[in-house]
């Protein structure tokens, strides 16, 4: 009987599939999110973050594996894991016709606060969304902004333990984007929440972990640091002693220092000088080996720019793997042409 | 029971602000209205009943009913508020009931409306004579039984499609469906018309609206309607498939 953790996972994932007739939108997906950490769910469109996200949230059954929400089974009880979790759907849909107030009560009493606690929990959600000013008005008539609070509004009003959001900041300007990253880090301090999304700078500052789907499976999954430093570039421009170097051999001294997978040329502004890319081999720093390089091979070195690979790229390199083969089939040289 | 009426509630709400079901509620008093003028007879024969109104009932609520449930679902699953709905720690049946208790209310409003012709005839009536209530009263219980039925199933035709439109046709088709095994007796024989007479609507509006109450016929509109709100809730459930 008290075999069980204290506290199970808040998320519990495995083996997760789903099938849409033919098609496979998910091919066997686990993870664990404990309690409290703020994760980030990245993935190009049609990845299956919203699919998992549905799965999660009981309004998608899954065809196969185990899904938890804080230990109960979403497919054996999915109305008592529904009560764990808060959710802003993708897009955000709300009753037009309804006032915000109207609307949040309304919420309110299907999420069972006891009707004595119902103003209270309704002006909680409100102050913690910023809704004062619009508590009386048509969600019809407010700005997408607004909108998006309510939704954020309705998602906390009972207090949940998981706050699932499925691309909370997608379609908002830059200002209701910050507005919004703001709440939703200040949200994060206590509760656990797991948000989809595809812009990376947004996991980088509101997420302590970010798991990359794609085509239905996990390919990544760490801190957003770590992930975004495996790799990084390094940019330079030399030029010889006398006038400009000989092309073709720098770049094979360069090719040949021991941490550098790639080499490639840019274009300068300096005269008589060439720059160049220069891609590493995982985490290996090639900065020392490089400058001795050039100095025994007589070069002189204007400048030296060292650059992590950014989570972007890290995205990219790990989301259009099939699509990046061929791209680097058709155009080997096209950087050096 | 608690989600249900939550529910229903929100529902009722979204009622009185769509404009929609203000113009239906509207045409079906007018048109009832009409009918009961017309065909009671009151201007010609000065007799004082509702039958011909009552006898009409049937194929008004098959234009009226999937008027007013077409929305019910289809509007949700359109415009995206049905995955929030269907992500509350709700049951599908607590859903499929607390709509189907906001239109029948809806309906029943149209209905209470309609208590103006009885009160108008009773003042109008010759002196002397009597207004048999008898036939009034089961008139209106017999309305609302069929209420819940046409509703249960426009309610399934609004779980079918997304479109609205669809939603009503199709609404008028299953409403259709359950009136016109009443006139099974034209054209089969005798002894099998009369069976299948039996699963019309039309049928046991007839026996109640005369002012019989018969269990049976109670009986058969309960069934009906518990058919339709299963149907429903069996395909929602399925959208989650």
């Amino acid at each position: 009987m008290s075999d069980a953790p204290a506290s199970p996972p808040m998320i519990q994932i495995e083996g997760l599939t789903k099938h849409y007739g033919r098609t496979h939108a998910l091919r066997g997906i686990t993870f664990e999110v404990p309690k409290g950490q703020v994760v980030g769910f990245l993935g190009p469109n049609g990845a299956g973050k919203s699919t998992t996200m549905k799965i999660l949230t009981g309004f998608v059954e899954a065809t196969g594996g185990i899904v938890k929400v804080a230990g109960i089974s979403v497919a054996d009880d999915p109305v008592g894991a529904r009560t764990r979790i808060g959710y802003l759907p993708e897009n955000n849909p709300l009753y037009e016709d309804m006032m915000v107030e109207e609307y949040l009560e309304y919420i309110a009493r299907i999420r069972r606060i006891p009707a004595d606690k119902v103003r209270g929990a309704i002006d909680t959600a409100v102050a913690r969304c910023g809704l004062q000013k619009v508590r009386g008005k048509d969600i019809g008539e407010l700005s997408k902004g607004f909108r998006q609070r309510v939704g954020l509004a309705q998602a906390i009003v009972h207090d949940p333990d998981l706050l699932i959001l499925d691309e909370p900041t997608t379609g908002l300007d830059p200002n209701q984007v910050v507005e919004i990253r703001n709440l939703i880090r200040e949200l994060g301090k206590e509760k656990t929440v797991i948000l989809s999304t595809h812009v990376l700078p947004e996991v980088q500052h509101m997420c302590g972990r970010a798991l990359i789907i794609s085509e239905g499976k996990i390919v990544a999954d760490g801190a957003p640091d770590q992930l975004s430093s495996d790799g990084g570039h390094i940019d330079l421009v030399v030029t010889g002693k006398r006038g400009a170097p000989d092309l073709a051999a720098t770049r094979a001294l360069l090719k040949a220092l021991p941490d550098v997978a790639e080499v490639h040329e840019r274009t300068t502004g300096e005269k008589d000088a060439l720059a160049f890319s220069l891609t590493t081999k995982g985490s290996a720093d090639p900065r020392r080996a490089l400058f001795a390089a050039l100095v025994d091979a007589e070069l002189v070195l204007l400048s030296l720019d060292k650059k992590a690979l950014g989570l972007e790229e890290t995205f990219r390199k790990l989301t259009t793997a099939e699509a990046g083969k061929a791209e680097h089939a058709d155009h080997p040289h096209s950087k050096a042409a | 029971m608690h989600n249900t009426l939550a529910i229903a509630r929100r529902e009722l709400t979204s009622y009185f602000h769509s404009p929609v079901a203000h113009v239906v509620l509207a045409v079906f008093l007018v048109v009832s209205g009409w009918l009961f003028f017309y065909f009671s007879g009151l201007l010609i024969v000065g007799k004082a009943s509702m039958r011909g109104f009552f006898a009409l009932c049937p194929l008004l609520f098959m234009l009226f009913v999937p008027a007013i449930t077409m929305r019910l679902i289809a509007e949700e699953r359109k415009s995206g508020t049905f995955e929030g709905l269907m992500t509350l720690p709700v049951a599908e049946h607590e859903v499929v009931l607390g709509k189907f208790l906001a239109a029948l209310s809806m309906m029943c409003v149209g209905l209470l409306c309609t208590f103006v012709y009885p009160v108008s005839l009773a003042l109008i009536k010759a002196p002397g004579s009597a207004l048999d209530m008898g036939p009034i009263i089961g008139g209106y219980l017999s309305a609302v039984l069929l209420l819940s039925s046409f509703i249960a199933f426009g309610m399934w035709a609004s779980a079918l499609s997304k479109n609205q439109i669809i939603a009503f046709i199709l609404g008028l088709l299953l409403c259709f469906a359950l009136w016109i095994p009443d006139k099974a007796i034209l054209i089969l024989p005798a002894s099998l018309g009369a069976a299948v007479q039996y699963l019309s609507v039309n049928y046991h509006f007839e026996n109640i609206a005369r002012g019989v109450i018969d269990v049976r016929d109670v009986l058969y509109y309960l069934t009906v309607t518990t058919i339709g709100l299963v149907l429903t809730t069996r395909t929602i459930a399925a959208t989650r498939q």
